[in-house]
């Protein structure tokens, strides 16, 4: 999923400051799952927001709604009615979100309220860490089942690099060395002779390198 | 003999000598006397100097640039490239400035990370590793072609090189990736400064039991210790270095003023022990900026005169 | 057992403190509240396990906001007790209401007032 992280009410609270009616809009999916912006989330910040401006002797008003999506027409048309009513929006909704209902709602302002960080997993509650880059040519089958492209620092293709030291990254003793993960699991998938492979330098222009991306599938569409 | 190229490095090895390689950092300034004044220090008791490309990821002046000087005066540069920061547009780019110089060697590497510089702020490129750079020089080189498949005209001609360490985990993949790196075009190797002498005779057993030191030259790498704290420096702070306690506790056992020298009569041992090592075609001395004591250390481990080839 | 405890606060009686969400702590300060105090059963003997832990989490995760907003952390408290110590519970309830004397009124409630005036 996508994982994103809250951003600073402090931050919030100077994005806000223009305008007077303002929605939060929480999303259902993968922000809901990794407890940056669904329900929950909104009805909190709201309630933060609402206390700090009370103080400050402001009239601001912070409705409350969380949609199913907010990266698919049909869920963003529901608020199409009430979007009158507000001078602002505020998603939590991660980055893709954010700018669908920009692109939707073209003169509505629209304020982040979450850092979309990553593609990733949830590993326990609370901890969620990174697995995919999206490079658009997944190497997996190749590399035990572990990219190197997403947890390798250097992205390096044919590793370790020099800095594995005890399994563990050369730049944060806490991160794991990519290439430690897959020289380990290649050993228990008893593939080790696959290691002397050379991969290829690989063709990035399916990555972000090849500009925005689009999957295109006229079998599915009507 | 059959030279691949015009390389003197590898007209050093070919000749049946041990070679010795030592290594310049460019200075975090533009003054060129920063480098010629490191290059007279050593220009006569090494066959190649190693031109650090911003090592540590510390901005410096480019190793390029250092190398056109050094070459400038007489000496053999050792072009390092590493590809954090540079895409292969750039890297082919600066291997054929480096070529219109008559730069005949490059050491290719992946390079420090860029959050241990002045600028971890900054993106890094990995759009090659350092065995695919390996495999790009070496493309230009024998097909005369560019990655993107066009001719060059009067393609580089360098001998190519690339980095190992021994003392680096997983340990067993260690040889293997050294045969990986062969297998990608290498053709001389210098590897990460050796202190731990049994693990490395160890990682040396293993490759000549595949062969490879008769594909490939092995140069080992030697850093004199210039203190007790520095030794423990490298061993706890700097990534893939091993360190023996044995090593730091013979440093802190004299006094103070007496360390550096204990650190030289440390790598002049070193470099006596490991010359008898088969498989071991020459020493990379690098002393991290105290060039001056590389003559002392090449004339004591009975590395001098180097010779005329 | 007839305890002496002050009567300016509201129980509000749930199952576990583990029922507890941080909003509804912020709501209760969003109403003009001057403080909140949780109480719940003693540390490793939940009978859902973590529920009192979840809880001093959602707690502190309430006072960090307060912080932020303005309100004060210091408000929102958690107390652990058993189930058959009343008199502890009537001396944690005198302990908060004197803690939040001398922190004041909240601004919140301050500001509600006033503006219900100015209405």
């Amino acid at each position: 999923m996508i994982v994103a992280d809250k951003k600073p009410i402090e931050e919030i609270i100077e994005t806000v400051k223009p305008y007077d009616r303002i929605l939060v809009l929480g999303c259902n999916e993968c922000v809901t799952v990794c407890e940056a912006g669904g329900k929950k989330e909104v009805e909190v910040l709201a309630s933060a927001l609402r206390m700090h401006f009370i103080q400050q002797g402001s009239k601001k008003n912070f409705d409350e709604r969380t949609l199913e999506r907010q990266c698919d027409h049909e869920y963003l048309e529901e608020i199409r009615d009430i979007m009158d009513n507000y001078d602002a929006v505020l998603s939590l909704a991660c980055g893709v979100g954010v700018q669908f209902m920009a692109e939707k709602y073209h003169t509505t302002p629209l304020i982040p309220g979450v850092n979309t960080c990553f593609l990733g997993a949830t590993e326990k509650r609370g901890l969620w860490t990174e697995r995919c880059q999206a490079c658009g040519s997944c190497v997996l089958a190749h590399t035990a089942g572990i990219c190197p492209i997403s947890r390798c620092a250097k992205r390096v293709m044919n590793g370790p690099c020099g800095g594995s030291t005890g399994g563990k990254c050369e730049i944060n003793k806490d991160v794991d060395c990519a290439w430690q993960l897959i020289i380990d699991r290649l050993r228990d998938l008893d593939r080790m002779d696959e290691y002397e492979i050379v991969t290829p330098i690989k063709d990035w222009s399916t990555e972000r390198a090849g500009g925005p991306r689009t999957v295109a599938r006229e079998d599915v569409q009507v | 003999m059959s030279m691949n190229t015009p390389s003197k490095l590898e007209k050093v090895f070919k000749s049946g000598h041990i070679a010795v390689t030592s290594e310049c950092g460019p200075p975090r300034g533009s003054d060129p006397e920063a480098v010629t004044s490191k290059g007279a220090m050593i220009k006569d008791h090494v066959d190649a100097v190693n031109i650090t490309d911003n090592q540590t990821a510390m901005t410096r002046m480019s190793s390029l640039a250092a190398c056109i000087h050094l070459k400038q005066m007489g000496l053999e540069p050792i072009l390092q490239m590493v590809t954090r920061d540079r895409n292969r547009v750039a890297l082919q780019s600066d291997i054929l400035g480096a070529a219109s110089f008559d730069i005949n060697n490059v050491l290719c590497l992946s390079g420090d990370h860029q959050s241990f510089g002045d600028c971890a702020q900054g993106q890094n490129v990995h759009d090659l590793d350092s065995m695919q750079l390996v495999q790009t020089v070496r493309h230009m080189r024998d097909e005369g072609k560019f990655l993107g498949g066009d001719d060059i005209k009067r393609p580089p001609n360098m001998f190519v090189g690339a980095a190992a360490n021994p003392f680096a985990d997983p340990f067993e993949i260690r040889v293997p990736r050294l045969a990986k790196k062969i297998a990608c075009g290498a053709e001389f190797i210098q590897t990460q400064c050796i202190y731990n002498i049994a693990k490395f005779e160890e990682w040396m057993r293993r490759v000549r039991e595949r062969g490879l030191h008769e594909k490939v030259f092995i140069m080992a790498g030697m850093t004199p210790m210039k203190s007790a704290p520095m030794a423990k420096f490298m061993k706890n702070r700097v990534p893939g270095m091993d360190v023996p306690d044995e090593i730091i506790d013979r440093l802190a056992g004299v006094e103070k003023k007496k360390q550096a020298q204990e650190g030289i009569d440390i790598c002049v041992e070193h470099i006596q022990r490991l010359k008898e090592v088969e498989g071991i075609a020459g020493f990379h001395v690098m002393a991290i900026e105290w060039e001056e004591k590389v003559p002392e250390i090449v004339e004591r481990s009975g590395l001098y005169p180097r010779p005329e080839v | 057992m007839r305890l002496k405890c002050p009567t300016n606060f509201r129980i509000i009686r749930l199952p576990c403190t583990g029922k507890v969400d941080v909003i509804h702590m912020l709501r209760a300060f969003e109403k003009g509240a001057d403080g909140v105090f949780v109480v719940g059963c003693m540390e490793g003997d939940c009978h859902f396990k973590t529920g009192n832990f979840r809880a001093r989490k959602r707690v502190e995760q309430v006072a960090a906001i307060l912080d932020t907003v303005g309100v004060g952390g210091e408000r929102v408290r958690m107390y652990n007790l058993s189930s058959g110590e009343g008199p502890l519970f009537a001396q944690y309830a005198i302990e908060m209401d004197a803690h939040i004397r001398a922190l004041g009124p909240s601004p919140v409630g301050t500001a509600l007032k006033a503006q219900m005036t100015a209405a």
